[in-house]
């Protein structure tokens, strides 16, 4: 079976398509990492099943696929971190089982984690040498002296301004992402794999970034780059295997592809299909902000929220978009500023009052934030209506069950009971259960923080639909959401973020991906 | 206005999250503050035969609050100390005495019970993944059950004097349990500062356990090591605690989790853990030290002694949660 390797285009899982690039010539070589045939589950969730990925030497391979595609397990059964339930790992044509990151380190792969994994209050020698620090004289000593000398040497190769000694706390985001690349290139590793590693650096350190990633492959060094950002998918890679669902939808080189493939082998549909749109804005205003301040989290924020509209909250975290949601809702006064609902100005200073004025809010981690797991459906759904439910503190379990059935049918909620534990429900079933406790307190102006995070694509759709559903019904949504394809899809205005200000405005017509990028990690609108 | 001079503070105390910066120094001020205020109150205290004694009754503290201060770096915590004080004391008392052992091979054989226990308490956290506050407060109760039954809730006394000069002896006038927490203090220190192990201590508090998992370390071992390490220096202490008293209590160490736990955090140790260090850790013993001496001096009732201890401590817990945000992750 080794030898030249096929090209494998797959229509979802399973059925096999012809390969549409045979003309595209692939090395010969033996490939530096072969993963035949993947499966890995997890509870309720079939991750990856039967998924292939093959890399060469000087080679960067571009993985993509949108959130719970399975990349990070993916990455993850490579690195030893979670082991696999089935298939073959070989390296340079020799089968290697990986049993923990220990044994990926000493076999040469390295990754650098989407969320950082610095220790904030371990120095940046430290970081990049933990667990790998030189010996002193004495057994089971560090020499330190040696620790920040092999780190000076390293950062000033990679023509990075960071002293060894600095706490990493004391670092801007940016530059922890950089001391994550030098840790990776301290391993000496064959084969890196980077997740995500530009989302929260400026387009100047991308490009320095960048310049690192092709050194590397003139070295030899076999780079596996998660991204969903398609224009760097083009910008760096030589291939390009697309994920979707757990399973492995194509491969090919980026010259036989374009953005318009990459993103139908994604999401599985076209863009017409995956953001059915049918709103439209009102011109009366629902909700209107004017000079937010609260600490250093919000600068001077001011926008208006028609009845109707979908408005947007784009910017990179940590810029502070989930601070004007807590704001408005209460969770975390603002200090200085003034908010007017449907033309009276009114003060919220707890989530209470929030609720009081009909503001809804679907928080980032619905898990931590919103949801009760342990508890059925039907509580989960009516909670917050319970005084309108019961009669003399006992609730009337009858209208209850009719209320939290309505919301069931009409969401489309797929559950088996109202009984069901939500914690056995899929995650976009959970979010709409979410949606619909807010739902029953008809509210005027709905906050959604990352409604769709790790729910998949055929919940995306009808969350979207039912966002568009509940705007044409005059209710004011304003969404936060990391991915932009999302916002440009489904909103009407989109606001960008930086550093706790507003930075950028963009109509749905007039506005770019590029665009938005470039404000939010701190350019300036061309 | 206040407002303002506030967050002024904060900042001050606070230059980055997750790095100590002049918050060092508040255990410092406070310690010479209260001298100050004691010594004012009642001049014995600056006596050198006092300040002796406070050195001397820190010491013990000091010893169990140094394998408390690893614990709390793995965000973890040993509510159990006080009880293997007792046990140490008791255990190596009777050993010594009624079993006849002779005294070394007696606290030989205790320090190895008291490691023996720390590991079954860290087994539990690291393998049967309980929080460690419900895993020593378990252990708190056996080890103090243990020390009931084998000393039948009578003192052991009749110590030999090579037992109790380990309490009581001095070597250029200072009193042996002293040298000892120095010795003690300095190999910790070095083990802490200059220790791949002290490293990854540090790593793992504060939210690094998957990372230090990921680097290729086991942080289940360097978990299971600071239980140990805690337990032997529990029983050390109560061993000590009995030389100086010339009897093993069944009663001794009551509270004395609570003590340790105050001086680690006084010392400037995050309960979050990943931050702290010996030297803040003696400073803080010293501090409560100081306080006890004090309303002794003052002639404070030692019923209300304990109510000053309980909101001491929970002050210092308050200025770790309010000058500090949680590391992040």
């Amino acid at each position: 079976m080794t030898g030249r390797p096929r090209l494998a285009v797959r229509q979802g899982c399973g059925r096999k398509v012809l390969p549409r690039f045979s003309e595209i010539t692939v090395s010969e070589d033996t490939p530096l990492l072969e993963m035949r045939g993947i499966a890995k589950a997890f509870p309720g969730v079939q991750a990856l099943s039967d998924v292939s990925f093959t890399l060469y030497a000087g080679e960067i391979h571009a993985l993509v696929g949108e959130n719970g595609a399975g990349k990070s397990t993916l990455m993850n059964i490579l690195t030893g971190a979670v082991p696999k339930d089935a298939g073959t790992i070989l390296l340079r044509g020799r089968p290697v089982e990986i049993t923990d990151p220990r044994r990926a380190i000493e076999l040469g792969i390295a990754i650098i984690h989407q969320e950082l994994t610095l220790i904030p209050h371990l120095t940046v020698a430290q970081n990049i040498y933990l667990g790998r620090e030189p010996r002193g004289r004495l057994p089971g000593t560090v020499d330190w002296a040696a620790l920040n000398r092999q780190a000076e040497e390293l950062l000033a190769r990679l023509g990075l301004d960071l002293r060894p000694t600095t706490p990493v706390a004391e670092l801007s985001i940016a530059q922890r992402q950089m001391v994550e690349v030098a840790r990776a290139l301290s391993l000496h590793a064959d084969i890196i794999a980077m997740d995500e590693p530009t989302s929260a650096l400026s387009e100047r350190e991308v490009e320095t970034l960048f310049g690192f990633i092709r050194q590397l492959r003139r070295e030899g060094v076999g780079l596996i780059y998660i991204s969903h950002r398609i224009a760097e998918v083009f910008a760096l890679a030589d291939r390009v295997t697309v994920l979707r669902d757990g399973c492995h939808v194509g491969t090919a080189p980026v010259q036989a592809v374009d953005e318009a493939q990459i993103i139908h082998w994604m999401v599985g549909r076209t863009l017409g299909e995956l953001y059915p749109k049918t709103s439209q804005p009102q011109p009366e205003v629902v909700l209107k902000v004017e000079g937010l301040r609260r600490k250093t989290d919000l600068q001077d924020v001011s926008f208006e929220l028609h009845r109707g509209e979908i408005l947007g909250l784009a910017g990179l975290v940590g810029a502070g978009r989930t601070h004007v949601v807590r704001a408005l809702f209460g969770v975390d006064p603002v200090e200085r500023g003034t908010i007017w609902l449907e033309g009276r100005r009114v003060r919220i200073t707890s989530p209470q009052e929030a609720i009081r004025l009909g503001i809804g809010l679907v928080p980032e981690d619905r898990k931590a934030q919103a949801l009760f797991l342990g508890m059925a459906v039907r509580q989960n759904i009516t909670i917050t209506r319970l005084r309108d439910l019961s009669r003399l503190g006992w609730i009337d379990r009858r209208r209850q069950d009719e209320r939290a059935r309505q919301y069931v049918e009409e969401l489309r909620i797929r559950t088996p009971s109202l009984a069901q534990r939500l914690r056995h429900l899929s995650g976009g079933n959970q979010q709409k259960v979410v949606i619909a406790r807010w739902l029953t307190l008809n509210p005027k102006v709905l906050l959604l923080d990352e409604p769709t995070r790790g729910v998949d694509v055929g919940a995306k759709v009808e969350i979207y639909a039912l966002m568009s559903a509940l705007a044409a019904r005059g209710v004011g949504i304003l969404m936060i959401s990391s991915e932009l394809p999302e916002l440009l899809g489904v909103c009407d205005r989109i606001l960008v973020m930086r550093g706790g200000r507003l930075v950028g405005e963009f109509d749905r017509a007039e506005a770019i991906q590029d665009a938005i990028m470039t404000l939010a990690t701190g350019g300036t609108r061309s | 206005m206040t407002g303002d001079g506030r967050s002024r503070l904060r900042r001050w105390l606070r230059p980055a999250p997750g790095t100590e910066g002049r918050r060092r120094f508040i255990p410092v001020l406070i310690l010479l503050g209260l001298s100050a205020g004691i010594a004012l109150l009642n001049p014995t205290f600056l006596t050198p035969a006092n300040v002796i004694t406070v050195v001397l009754q820190a010491s013990i503290l000091s010893i169990v609050a140094i394998g408390q201060t690893y614990v709390i770096l793995t965000a973890g915590i040993d509510l159990s100390v006080g009880s293997l004080v007792a046990l140490g004391g008791a255990l190596a008392a009777g050993l010594a005495v009624k079993a006849g052992l002779g005294t070394y091979p007696a606290i030989l054989l205790t320090l190895l019970v008291g490691v023996g226990l720390g590991a079954i308490s860290g087994l539990l956290v690291v393998k049967g993944n309980i929080p460690p506050f419900v895993v020593t407060l378990a252990m708190m109760a056996i080890g103090r059950g243990l020390t009931l039954v084998y000393t039948q809730g009578r003192p052991i006394a009749g110590l030999g004097a090579d037992f109790i000069f380990w309490g009581t002896g001095e070597v250029l006038g200072i009193p042996m349990p002293v040298w000892i927490m120095a010795v003690v203090a300095v190999l910790a220190t070095l083990l802490l500062t200059q220790t791949r192990f002290g490293l990854y201590v540090r790593a793992i508090g504060g939210g690094g356990e998957e990372t230090v998992r990921l680097a290729g370390v086991r942080p289940g071992i360097i978990k299971l090591s600071v239980y140990m390490l805690s337990g032997f220096m529990a029983t050390l202490g109560g061993i000590l605690l009995a030389a100086r008293l010339w009897s093993a209590q069944p009663n001794a160490g009551i509270g004395l989790e609570l003590d340790a736990i105050a001086a680690v955090v006084l010392g400037g140790a995050s309960l979050f853990g990943g931050i702290g260090g010996i030297g803040g850790t003696l400073l803080g013993a010293l501090l409560i030290g100081v306080l006890s001496n004090g309303m002794n001096l003052l002639e404070i009732p030692s019923y209300y002694q304990q109510v000053v201890k309980g909101m001491v401590f929970v002050l210092a817990v308050l200025l770790d949660f309010a000058t500090r945000r949680r590391p992040m992750p």
